[in-house]
């Protein structure tokens, strides 16, 4: 990816619903949400594996990753991400996770590298606003991305 | 208004106020003693109200309900999904239902058992449990249903959907071994897993390999087991995924449609098979459209029955299984949910269904408490026992505004099928994945009208407080459990005997490639304890899996998928 191609968009994002959970409507309209909003936004569908996402957010050079989990298993599949992100050499990536996260667990999520947490019927869920947050993990991960280089 | 016009007649009659209020309020009927009447005043009250040449209700085309006497004898059926953690916590849950009297159960099952998956594999990291019970076994149902008073069990639902074959197996084989008759019972199943692909998304196998099995299901049922009922043909979770009204009869529908198709192919008598299928629909809060939307897709799957099928007038009448939509509930100020689970509930049952889920407030945050869970009970209790709502067959009837409604939906529902025909029907409109767009498309559409205020949601969008909901919950299970249910199928793969699964797994897949009905070879393979995920295995050797789709949007938001199966 050029540095053209870059400066075109607001920031490349990966979205994906990690577990057997099949509800994906809150997915997809975050994605043509953010698509809206001016980012490049590849969805990756349901049941993605850490590992899948890992290569997809590689393979794309992706500034930004959100995941939407129902199902409960958040905390452990955030250190799975975190592990596999590592393990592709692109641990600088922000990410995100929204769906049905307790709020009690937002300390866990974080100590797992989860940079932000969306909560059921917290915080401004405007277009605006979400883009707002993901120009900032956008922003985490480049210039996690520079220090490294 | 009214007192001009009174104090101008009595000038001019002459006539005295008592003298004229009696002339304008001729014959009322003085209820019978024990005649069935209104709240308070005990005005009596017919069976339903109709002129003379209107549709009847109980009579086809069934618009205004599948029997003449509604809920004048029984309510509605009070239906309740529950299941978690494991096969033993279950079970105590079951008894403890059954003991208030409640007379049929609904199996939730947890993730990894709807996809196929048993619960010692690496890939169900932290599932096993959590929004269901996990059944990897025969083991598992025979945990399940160990000591339930089974004679009080007239109906047992489940959610199994691209499992149903093996569910079906292994039910099969836990009411033989537990020697229950299973003429005294009654399995009613979703088995809709062509509804998976474009929402919920419990799938497994390719959408035509899916077909193939759901019949299998609706075959096997229809000669050994005729009192059971092997479908419902489903829109609620098409509605819950975002799609309209009308998309969620339409999808459903075509989907149905498709089911009879392939039954008619085999020979199955779709006269017989009919009135054995359930339509599972959502209530949504729109009080007047979602009453209108039952009537309407009441009468085109009867029109399509009598018309296309060719079965008698008095048996295309379609039973109606609804739950109160889940994604009208909010996170924001969650009390107010009971309200709104109110009102849906209210608009199903002017809409005449036969069995009613209710949603519990708490659920846009966790699986639902107990407190809620019983709360939600009540609430169709109040509306049953207080609320005079089923005095009468259809109230809504001869509506006009509810009347035309009805008509305008049942057109704009039939338009939509025809577009899901034209796609080739619903296999070929899941894999090009038009399904799925629609319902994207109307997803982002309702969350536009929700962010500019089009769309009012009270305490979102309407009149939010600035308190931050405190709400918390967790999806801790309790402790033990997990050891429990590895330690039960462990013990499964330890004590039984393994040339037997082998055997019975290898003459699975020969006839899987065979193509032939898959459900006795199930059976065999679940008798010799081969588990859900043995068997699934074999049948994806064969079938293959499907593989999801993804999307991606360019930052001007122009949306591309890529659907598919392998």
């Amino acid at each position: 990816m050029s540095a053209t191609d870059r400066k075109n968009t607001r920031g490349r994002v990966l979205v994906a619903k990690v577990g057997l959970d099949g509800h994906d409507r809150g997915a997809k309209v975050l994605t043509r949400m953010l698509g809206d909003q001016g980012f490049e936004v590849f969805y990756l569908g349901v049941r993605s594996t850490p590992r899948q996402i890992a290569l997809k957010a590689f393979e794309e050079a992706v500034d930004a990753i959100a995941i939407s989990l129902l199902s409960g298993a958040h905390v452990e599949v955030a250190h799975a991400i975190r592990a596999e992100l590592q393990a592709a050499g692109i641990d600088h990536v922000a990410v995100s996770m929204g769906g049905l996260i307790p709020l009690g667990d937002a300390e866990a999520l974080h100590a797992a590298g989860v940079s932000r947490c969306f909560h059921p019927g917290r915080g401004d869920d405007s277009p605006t606003a979400v883009a707002g947050i993901f120009d900032e993990l956008v922003a985490q991960s480049r210039a996690g991305a520079e220090s490294k280089s | 208004m009214a007192m001009t016009n009174l104090s101008e007649r009595k000038s001019a009659d002459g006539d005295d106020l008592a003298a004229w209020l009696r002339r304008l309020s001729p014959e009322i009927d003085q209820a019978e003693r024990g005649g069935r009447q209104c709240g308070s005043a005990q005005l009596a009250l017919q069976d339903f109200y109709a002129p003379d040449m209107a549709e009847r209700p109980g009579s086809f085309p069934f618009s205004r309900g599948v029997s003449a006497r509604g809920y004048l004898d029984d309510h509605w059926v009070i239906g309740m999904y529950s299941g978690y953690a494991s096969p033993r916590e279950t079970n105590a849950r079951f008894k403890a239902l059954l003991a208030t009297g409640q007379t049929g159960l609904s199996i939730a099952l947890d993730l990894p058992t709807q996809v196929g998956i048993d619960s010692d594999d690496p890939q169900v990291l932290g599932e096993v449990g959590k929004v269901g019970v996990p059944i990897n076994s025969v083991d598992d149902m025979l945990a399940l249903l160990d000591g339930l008073p089974i004679h009080q069990v007239k109906q047992m639902r489940s959610t199994a959907n691209a499992i149903a074959p093996m569910f079906l197996a292994i039910v099969i084989v836990a009411l033989e071994e537990l020697g229950i008759d299973p003429a005294s019972f009654r399995l009613f199943l979703q088995n809709d897993p062509l509804k998976e692909f474009p929402a919920r998304g419990t799938w497994i196998f390719p959408p035509a390999a899916s077909l193939k099995m759901a019949v299998d299901v609706v075959e096997y049922i229809a000669v050994n087991h005729s009192g059971w009922q092997p479908q419902q043909y489903c829109g609620y979770h098409i509605r819950d995924a975002g799609g309209t009204a009308v998309q969620e009869v339409a999808v459903a529908t075509a989907n149905g449609i498709s089911y009879l198709e392939e039954a008619r192919r085999r020979g199955i008598d779709i006269a017989t098979l009919a009135p054995t299928m359930f339509l599972f629909l959502a209530a949504g809060i729109d009080i007047f459209e979602e009453a209108a939307k039952f009537r309407a897709a009441r009468r085109l799957w009867a029109r399509l029955l009598h018309e296309r099928y060719g079965v008698p007038e008095s048996a295309c009448h379609i039973n109606i299984f609804a739950y109160t939509l889940g994604g009208a509930l909010q996170a924001k100020e969650p009390f107010n949910n009971v309200a709104r689970i109110s009102y849906e509930a209210l608009a199903a049952v002017l809409g005449g269904v036969q069995t009613l889920a209710t949603s519990s407030w708490d659920e846009a945050h966790s699986l639902p408490s107990q407190e809620a869970a019983n709360l939600s009970v009540r609430t169709q209790q109040i509306l049953a026992h207080e609320s005079g709502v089923a005095n009468v067959v259809d109230p809504l009837g001869g509506s006009w505004y509810v009347e035309d409604l009805t008509t305008r939906l049942e057109s704009a529902i039939l338009a939509q099928v025809a577009q899901i025909v034209d796609c080739g029907g619903s296999v070929s409109a899941i894999e090009d994945g038009y399904i799925e767009d629609i319902l994207a498309e109307s997803a982002y559409r309702e969350f536009q009208d929700i962010q500019s205020g089009k769309k009012p949601i009270v305490g979102v969008n309407f009149k939010p407080r600035e308190v931050e909901s405190e709400w918390n919950a967790d999806f801790v299970l309790p402790p033990g459990i997990l050891d429990d249910v590895m330690s039960a199928l462990g013990k499964t793969r330890a004590t039984r005997d393994g040339d037997a699964v082998r055997t019975t797994l290898e003459r699975l897949r020969e006839a899987a490639k065979a193509g032939e009905n898959l459900v006795a070879s199930l059976i065999e393979a679940a008798r010799a304890r081969a588990t859900l995920g043995e068997m699934t295995d074999t049948l994806a050797g064969v079938f293959g899996r499907h593989a999801g789709s993804a999307m991606t949007v360019g930052a001007s938001g122009d949306a591309t998928g890529s659907g598919g199966s392998k």
